[in-house]
């Protein structure tokens, strides 16, 4: 485990990892060090937030980042408002801005928001005096995601150090891949993204990252393997012609897996196709650490909610 | 309304008029509606006299592309404020874009747009009409009765005619009225839903991109059916290195093909948008610098044929939207003239005279007006410049009805004194 060093943390935004520096991530991570056995406690809860009000504002779909805020929330004792809107863009009504700040208006302390728009909690935290907390954006960045795949893969491993770490499958629409580059090639890890030409976003060269667009090529170098979900929601046209054949170069099977090496840690954002990114044996083996991602995502929401608001109680 | 004529003398001004190759200090003398005489130390009385030792006097600034949201947005502009906007920014005679709501795309309509401006009484508007029926690209509009009711040119402006059947009739069809089709290039099917360009920039932003692939295949297409039909063809704000790589060859080739850029697409690249500031977001997208070099580089070779803003009002409210619903366009008229001394005269690209010709002369040839030059019996569309004054841009003061500028606070020099139409001061910079 790396030393812990003594930052003062300033940020009363979270927004995305692409601006934090090494120090500033590592501090994140053994803050949630110190929240992780809180879970096998027998009273979970502790008052640090207690009279503070978070609201979720989920724009999109999601089971997971929203449950996994919201218990952050509670075991750190704050009032948690469910602010859910299925829509995408909100130019006709009500506008972004004025939702929040007619929520901001009955006195919350912390916004997290997830949007399909990339850029849609910077332009929040532009404008209201919360924090904010980005939850995911569009294919920008989801920075709490990043946090817990560094968080796990230092759990197992103590270090990203010259780690080979693979991320396969979509990475042009993939907020997690861009939060997770930042992570760990921030934490000192050799990141290499492998999918097909048409799922690599424009001008992926210049990330500090290698490309591959054949898995069997790296797989067997690999420290660490991401499997990201395909995203059908996201895609347009068809960027490959069908999911047996993207099964077929990109999915993590069980024959992938025998080539690979004997300790790699295997990991998925959730939620999972089984069968197409990744079979099942695979994603429920001995090398996934799919669960403690989940189990992880709590302590990094808890450290992350606990130091943007004290940020924000310095700043005011 | 009546007016009495008057006379305006202008005194020791530098006389910039490209079209005649005059650059020469001398007197003007305005009577009525027109010159009446260029000469050195002319004593004859006026109503008027303006001082303008040590400033710039040239034609009346032509913007071929201007967006005045009238009918159907007045709350972003209307044609009376943008025609003060225009006034202010030295522009004598604007084209405005016909993709207004309801579309500019019969006749009628073209006549409201003018009647608009006569009663504005500011700047002298022009418009131009839809290619199709509703902006639809499907059913070519009656550019017939659009033409003659005075409409300039054709354009679907805000997208391109993506069908290219389509647009190969309405260029046939125009050859029959000698106007000129005006196209935003962009294949649809390649932009997709990008806002930005697409590069490393819009990766980091999580933004869909736009390549510039998509002007390009438009621009090279639209001048295969130039060639085809002999049509005059006029490419909008073109923004990427390889379009002036296409422009290049098509003028090599004697084609009848035109084309305009923007003061943003030579000042800004796809950096500024780091902070999703929606200000930024425009069609084409800012490119790169490597673009604007290719741009500055065919300006000094000549291959720009027109300077023009693509002023696009917005309301703030609009442009507060996440940076994927926000609309696309800046405001810019009030500031154009010193933004381009920027770009090109302080970068060393060209010089005055040849600045103005892209600001004058050219835009007219383009819609085919007799404008843009300053002989004795020329109409009296007079702009004075003071070439090097200071000031800086403040949105907030705009004639405009929108704020929606990049270039707030910025540094800049070179400030319209005076702006004359058909002989009467219709803007006066207030110190």
């Amino acid at each position: 485990m790396s030393k812990s060093k003594k930052i003062q943390w300033t940020r009363k935004h979270l927004i995305g990892l692409s601006d934090l520096s090494r120090e500033e991530i590592e501090f994140i991570l053994d803050t949630a060090k110190g929240f992780e056995e809180f879970s096998t406690r027998s009273i979970k809860k502790v008052p640090t937030l207690r009279g503070k009000v978070i609201v979720n504002m989920f724009f999109e779909d999601s089971t997971r980042t929203r449950n996994s805020f919201t218990l952050a929330a509670s075991r750190l004792s704050a009032d948690v408002i469910e602010f859910t809107k299925k829509s995408s863009s909100v130019s006709k009504g009500e506008t972004l801005i004025d939702t929040a700040r007619n929520l901001e208006a009955m006195g919350i302390d912390i916004v997290v928001i997830r949007h399909s728009a990339g850029g849609a909690p910077k332009l929040l935290s532009r404008s209201i005096n919360a924090c904010v907390v980005n939850a995911g954006d569009g294919f920008h960045e989801h920075p709490t995601q990043g946090l817990l795949d560094v968080y796990t893969i230092r759990q197992v491993r103590g270090s990203l150090d010259g780690l080979k770490i693979g991320i396969v499958g979509d990475i042009a629409h993939s907020r997690v891949a861009r939060s997770d580059i930042y992570a760990m090639t921030k934490l000192g890890a050799e990141v290499t993204l492998i999918g097909p030409p048409t799922l690599m976003p424009a001008s992926v060269r210049d990330l500090p990252v290698k490309v591959s667009y054949s898995l069997d090529d790296v797989i067997e170098e690999l420290d660490v393997i991401n499997m990201l979900r395909i995203q059908f929601e996201r895609l347009g046209g068809n960027p490959f012609p069908s999911v047996r054949e993207y099964s077929h170069y990109f999915g993590l099977t069980v024959d992938r897996m025998k080539r690979a090496k004997p300790d790699i840690i295997v990991m998925h954002p959730g939620p999972m196709n089984r069968g197409l990114e990744i079979e099942s044996e695979v994603a429920d083996g001995p090398n996934s650490v799919i669960l403690e991602q989940v189990a992880n995502g709590l302590a990094v929401r808890m450290a992350v909610l606990f130091l943007v608001n004290q940020a924000s109680t310095l700043t005011s | 309304m009546k007016t009495i004529p008057q006379k305006t003398l202008i005194k020791n001004g530098r006389l910039i008029d490209p079209k005649n190759n005059v650059d020469q200090v001398t007197d003007l003398l305005i009577d009525d509606f027109q010159v009446t005489k260029i000469a050195k130390n002319i004593t004859e009385s006026a109503d008027h006299t303006i001082d303008a030792s040590g400033k710039i006097v040239a034609p009346g600034l032509i913007d071929i592309h201007v967006h005045f949201r009238e009918p159907g947005d007045e709350e972003e502009e209307t044609i009376a404020s943008g025609s003060a906007a225009a006034v202010a920014g030295g522009y004598t005679s604007v084209v405005c874009m016909p993709n207004t709501n309801p579309p500019i795309d019969e006749a009628t309509a073209v006549e409201y747009v003018h009647r608009m401006g006569r009663q504005a009484r500011k700047t002298f508007i022009h418009v131009m009409g839809a290619i199709t029926k509703d902006r639809a690209g499907q059913e070519l509009s009656e550019m017939g009765l659009m033409s003659q009711a005075g409409a300039v040119g054709f354009t679907d402006d805000g997208c391109g005619v993506q069908d290219t059947a389509v647009m190969l009739r309405a260029m046939k069809y125009a050859s029959m009225l000698n106007q000129v089709v005006s196209q935003h290039c962009e294949d649809r099917s390649l932009a997709g839903n990008g806002v930005m360009n697409a590069g490393y920039n819009a990766t980091v932003l999580g933004l869909p991109g736009i390549d510039p692939l998509a002007e390009e295949m438009m621009l090279w297409r639209d001048i295969q059916l130039a060639k085809k039909t002999g049509t005059r063809y006029h490419a909008q704000h073109i923004s990427t290195a390889g379009a002036v790589k296409i422009i290049r060859q098509a003028k090599s080739e004697g084609l009848p093909v035109t084309c305009e850029v923007t003061p943003h697409h030579l000042l800004l690249t796809e950096e500024a948008i780091a902070d999703y500031n929606t200000n930024f977001k425009v069609n084409p997208p800012l490119r790169t610098p490597k673009d604007i070099e290719a741009l500055k580089q065919a300006v000094h070779d000549g291959l720009i044929d027109a300077l023009a803003t693509d002023h696009a009002p917005h309301l703030q409210s609009e442009k507060e939207l996440e940076f994927l619903a926000a609309p696309c366009g800046m405001v810019g008229i009030e500031c154009a003239l010193p933004l381009y001394r920027k770009a090109l005269i302080d970068a060393g690209v060209c010089d005055w005279p040849q600045m103005l010709s892209m600001l004058t002369w050219r835009p007219a040839h383009i819609i085919n007006v007799e404008k843009g030059s300053l002989a004795v019996g020329d109409r009296a569309d007079v702009v004075v410049i003071d070439p090097d004054a200071p000031w800086i841009i403040d949105a907030t003061k705009f004639y405009s009805k929108s704020r929606n500028c990049p270039y707030q606070g910025w540094a800049v020099k070179g400030k319209v004194l005076y702006t004359l139409v058909a002989g009467e001061i219709r803007f006066e910079a207030k110190d």
